[in-house]
């Protein structure tokens, strides 16, 4: 479904991509994991096509996207939740919905709509309040929710456990799984928090300044002395996640 | 009394024409972050377009008022917004992305091309144009004042208020304002929600300078007289009037034309009218003194 291969991209002289190459298939939920600054929301922000890439191509359903406008691959059916959240400060719970919809067609709304807040009640609740006054947490779950209304088939998502309580972060994963199961959204999931993604994704990938280092199974990679010196600092996992 | 409504009616009249050409600069300010400094031009053109389209429709034989200036009002927003595009297309589009005083640099030299380019096209001398809209009504009388409202003046603040509060809706309730908020807000996730970003900015010049063209087809109704450096002071006040406001809010710049509007009014009818644009500036450093967003701004989000 999205192949990536050999991308480079700078900031100015900065080399943050340096030769990436990635698949993710239809259906599946793939891991990126890495420590930070190792070029992660960089290859995600890549994909849609801001920063742009210097060399190398990338492809959703076989169609070439390296030089598309970003808005153009958006509505390819490809939606972000980036890192940071960047919700709409200004702009009303349902007004951040109403933009992530802006691609869908507009008779899907109201279902869409009632879908988002069926996974995320919290946000039917605080649907006027504007979005810069709501909760880390609650704005994970717009940026979330957000990216959905798009009716995207693949979802990118930049650390959306970052900066949320441990019980928040479960919910959060739940519904990344209950979205990929029962929408059959494709995922692609960057995490720090290697223990979590690598439960949740059927792949992943390993990224060291700007290139991949290894990949494998999330079992697989789970198991990996190295991921686990590097990334699970001794295996201490802090949330289980499912089942 | 009397007199002083009067100088109210008058005020809001000035006023109403500001805060249309202080849109234009507030909402072009919001999306890029930057000065529009040839936006007085623009406004300029818009009076020159309606004084070209009211001889050519005078020599047709259009005659009737209601339909020529309905006429003049759309063909002026039409080809002025043609100029807001194009300046947007060239002066600015290229160096977006570029250091921050670069496209204000541009913008300057945009403002002295456009005033050399009608000067030429146009002459240099003051047109003047025979008055279309006449007539009025006393609407009060007392101590010797009668306070006097012209047909001009209602159609003027009538136009005003009806074109603002279109825009005001456009920008809250349809697909395209909330895209256009997104882009203020946040232009690279206005990007990744799908907002072509690009095509937004080129609207929102678009929009602005349609605005100003009303202004200038106002301003020639009203004055009667037109040349090509009156973009020069009434963009100054306008983009006072923004900054009063608060520079990005909408009703920040038409809150702050319609003060403009009225302290010039009192300050010309009761103090010296050598000095009115200086009390204008000086109210406005008094206002970013103590509240340096303006009015009704708020904290500057910054722009990458
Ligand atoms: N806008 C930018 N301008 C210049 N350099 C940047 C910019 N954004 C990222 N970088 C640099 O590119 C490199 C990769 O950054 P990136 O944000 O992709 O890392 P990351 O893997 O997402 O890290 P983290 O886990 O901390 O989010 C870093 O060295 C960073 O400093
Ligand atoms: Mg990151």
């Amino acid at each position: 479904m999205l192949t990536v291969r050999g991308v480079h991209t700078f900031y100015g002289n900065i080399e943050a991509l340096r030769g990436v190459d990635l698949d993710v298939a239809a259906g599946e939920i793939v891991s990126l994991i890495g420590a930070n600054g190792a070029g992660k929301s960089t290859l995600l922000m890549t994909i849609c096509g801001n920063p742009r890439a210097a060399r190398g191509t990338i492809s959703f359903e076989g169609e070439d996207i390296t030089h598309e406008e970003t808005y153009r691959i958006v509505r390819r059916g490809i939606a972000q939740a980036p890192e940071g959240r960047r919700i709409f400060p200004h702009m009303t719970v349902i007004e951040n919905l109403q933009l992530g919809a802006l691609v869908a067609p507009e008779e899907h709304f109201e279902d869409d709509l009632r879908r988002v807040f069926e996974l995320f009640p919290r946000l039917r609740e605080r649907q006027t309040q504007r979005g810069g006054t709501l909760s880390g947490g609650e704005q994970q779950m717009l940026a979330i929710g957000r990216a959905l209304m798009s009716r995207p088939r693949l979802l990118l998502l930049d650390e959306p456990s970052l900066g949320l309580a441990p019980l928040v972060v479960r919910q959060i994963y739940d519904v990344v799984r209950e979205i990929n199961e029962q929408q059959h959204v494709t995922i692609f999931l960057v995490e720090q928090n290697a223990f979590n993604a690598l439960r949740l994704a059927h792949r992943g990938y390993v990224m060291v300044t700007g290139r991949i280092t290894m990949t494998g199974t999330g079992r697989e990679l789970l198991t990996n002395r190295e991921v686990r010196a590097a990334y699970l600092e001794g295996g201490q996992p802090t949330v289980r996640v499912g089942g | 009394m009397e007199y002083f409504l009067q100088q109210l009616i008058n005020g809001l009249t000035l006023g109403a024409i500001y805060g249309l050409i202080a849109i234009g600069y507030t909402m072009v300010y919001g999306i890029i972050g930057m000065i529009n400094f040839a936006h007085g031009e623009i406004y300029m053109i818009g009076a020159f377009i309606s004084f070209i389209a009211f001889l050519v429709l005078g020599a047709i034989g259009v005659t009737w008022v209601p339909l020529a200036l309905a006429i003049v009002l759309v063909v002026a927003m039409l080809f002025t917004s043609v100029y807001g595009w194009t300046v947007e297309r060239l002066a600015y589009r290229p160096l977006r992305g570029s250091f921050r005083l670069a496209p204000l640099i541009s913008a300057i030299g945009m403002s002295i091309f456009l005033q050399n380019y009608v000067q030429l096209l146009q002459g240099a001398r003051v047109k003047p144009l025979q008055p279309i809209v006449t007539g009025g009504f006393v609407i009060m009388e007392g101590g010797g004042f009668s306070v006097y409202l012209s047909y001009l003046q209602i159609i003027i603040i009538v136009v005003t208020t009806v074109l603002m509060a279109m825009f005001w809706a456009i920008l809250s309730r349809t697909s395209f304002g909330r895209a256009q908020r997104a882009c203020q807000q946040d232009r690279t996730m206005a990007g990744l929600v799908g907002v072509n970003v690009d095509r937004t900015i080129s609207l929102t010049f678009v929009a602005g300078a349609a605005l100003a063209a009303v202004a200038g087809l106002m301003v020639t109704l009203h004055y009667g007289v037109i040349d090509f450096f009156i973009g020069f002071l009434a963009g100054l006040k306008a983009f006072t009037a923004a900054v009063l406001g608060g520079i990005g809010s909408l009703p920040g710049a038409m809150l702050g034309g319609v003060l403009i509007g009225l302290i010039e009014a009192f300050w010309s009818a009761y103090f010296d009218v050598e000095y009115k644009d200086v009390a204008a500036f000086g109210i406005l450093i008094l206002v970013l003194v103590f509240k340096p967003t303006g009015l009704l701004g708020r904290p500057e989000i910054e722009k990458v």
